[in-house]
């Protein structure tokens, strides 16, 4: 009879505590803390540099610098991080709740806020504006030296004719 | 007077059949109900996956490799980044070591928790089958919890891993497998001494030391046989810090693999705890690794179902010539047909299951 009473306790044990299981659709469930759910872009920070697209595994990331967009093929995305590892920015991340369902396979796209676009042409004129001074600048620098070394030049070729004039 | 000869017939079993967890299929030769010779067949889900590596770079095909098989997945990842590792010559951080012992240990425990709900599911038991799966909820929330992923982890890299753990976490990790012990301590009884437990398993599938031996069988199946062969006693990760011995039995029935690795679930608690007791207090987590490989390298490690061999060669640029992983299951096939012949056709379901075969992992 020893035998056979083995798993009595543990039965009388669950009759007598709460369910393992939870009642899904009426109680949320919870995701632990740093769960893979879906990767998120925060596309204002993004740069459209392109290595995500170039080391996703399964090559799931389109970006399209013209128009600011990033796109993602959910049904194809492993959520292995790999993207989000290899940004250069860290604007790509893993946020919880897996990928919702979807009537048809289709891609999702984000796209650049107009002020976010219009703070980096911003960025942009002002670099080109500093490169432009830079880039004059260091042409007056060289043309000052040019002008120096001429003249240098001049009054080297100049000294020796002296002694020679004598 | 006339000798009496039992008629022999062919029975086709499987790739698609109730008890089977993975397309194998076998072909049976039957004296009544007694198999007397057996000719196993695979190929059904072959993949290609170890010809991906000549496309992929040598830092992706780590994603490709995880999904070899789902259960042994952190293991293959390590056991890829170990390879490559030695082909770079480079030792990973402490941590890291610690880490992915810590982490092989969780889904050791996660694996042979799945295999123990199987076994008890193969022999008609229910009630412990879900008893089992339930206590192995809580190691894959802890694995999600580490990792962010309740199976394919994808936490490795070559040179290290890629998250650190906070003590909360790791305190977190204590309680639970405080608690899994506790449940398995509860249906350890069970499994021992039960009736119909031993009923079922109990003489079934012998497999001798000098069999398991001559056939090269590996993981559990060999320490079933009474051979202790354990690849973690090469010290590989953080196992040169860590009190270890392996389990055998010398009994080399099905009741012994159920022994083996019911104990080893136990055991593996052990070592995380001694893993969590000794964790590192430096923080780097990669060595950082240059340029491309170049060379090759052998690496052998211990899967949750047996010995694993990995090969790569690398040529200089970032694709990989060949890679290559030699699977416990594929290592266990010959010794399994060994331990069917002169056994019930009724106890077929629980003979293969015994190997915890993978056939995924076998045909990649």
């Amino acid at each position: 009879m020893a035998k056979l009473a083995n798993f009595t306790p543990t039965i009388l044990k669950n009759l007598f505590s709460k369910p393992a299981t939870t009642t899904y659709p009426f109680e949320p469930f919870k995701y632990p803390e740093g769960t893979r759910g879906h990767i998120e872009n925060d596309i204002d920070n993004c740069i459209f540099c392109g290595m995500c697209t170039r080391n996703c595994p399964t090559r799931c990331l389109t970006i399209d610098k013209a128009t600011h967009t990033w796109t993602i093929n959910r049904f194809d995305c492993l959520a292995c991080e790999y993207c989000t590892v290899v940004c250069p920015k860290k604007c790509l991340h893993t946020v919880e709740g897996y990928q919702e369902p979807m009537p048809e396979k289709s891609t999702v796209t984000y796209t650049m806020s107009e002020e976010a676009i219009a703070a980096e042409a911003e960025k942009k004129r002002i670099a080109a504006e500093k490169a432009k001074a830079a880039k004059e600048a260091a042409a007056k620098k060289k043309a000052e030296e040019e002008a120096k070394a001429a003249a240098e030049a001049a009054a080297a070729e100049a000294a020796p004719e002296a002694p020679a004039a004598e | 007077m006339a000798e009496t000869t039992a008629k022999r017939s062919i029975v086709p079993y499987g790739p698609q059949h109730p008890v089977l967890p993975e397309p194998i299929h076998l072909d049976l030769v039957l004296e009544d109900e007694k198999i007397v010779d057996v000719l196993p067949n695979v190929g059904f889900i072959h993949r290609g996956l170890e010809k991906l590596v000549q496309k992929k770079d040598f830092n992706e095909m780590m994603y490709v490799i995880e999904r070899v098989c789902g259960i042994c997945s952190f293991v293959h990842g390590m056991g890829y980044c170990a390879t490559i590792e030695k082909v770079f010559d480079v030792e990973i951080p402490d941590r890291a070591k610690f880490l992915r012992t810590m982490w092989s240990e969780m889904s050791r425990i996660h694996s042979h928790m799945l295999w123990l709900g199987l076994l008890a599911d193969a022999f008609g038991f229910e009630s412990l089958f879900y008893q089992v799966w339930r206590s192995r909820e809580q190691i894959l929330n802890m694995v999600e919890l580490h990792t962010g992923s309740r199976l394919i982890s994808s936490v490795n890299k070559v040179g290290g891993v890629l998250k650190d753990v906070d003590d909360d976490k790791l305190k977190i990790l204590s309680k639970t497998i405080d608690q899994i012990e506790e449940d398995m301590l509860r249906v350890q009884k069970v499994f021992f001494e039960d009736y119909s437990v031993q009923s079922r398993l109990k003489g079934i599938g012998i497999l001798t030391p000098e069999q398991a031996h001559a056939l090269g069988a590996v993981g559990p199946f060999a320490r079933a046989s009474g051979i202790p062969l354990d690849l973690r006693m090469r010290g590989d990760n953080a196992m040169p810090y860590i009190d270890f011995e392996p389990i055998t039995s010398n009994d080399c029935d099905c009741y012994a693999r159920c022994y083996v690795r019911f104990m080893e679930v136990l055991q593996s608690i052990d070592i995380i705890r001694q893993c969590i007791a000794k964790m590192p207090a430096d923080h780097t987590l990669v060595t950082p690794v240059k340029g491309n490989p170049q060379g090759e390298a052998f690496v052998r490690l211990e899967q949750p179902r047996g010995e694993v061999v990995y090969y790569a060669k690398a040529n200089g640029t970032k694709f990989l010539d060949r890679f290559r992983v030699r699977t416990p299951t594929f290592a266990n096939l010959i010794p399994l047909c060994e331990t069917i012949k002169g056994e019930n056709f009724a106890d077929l379901g629980l003979l293969v299951l015994s190997i915890d075969p993978c056939i995924s992992c076998t045909e990649r």
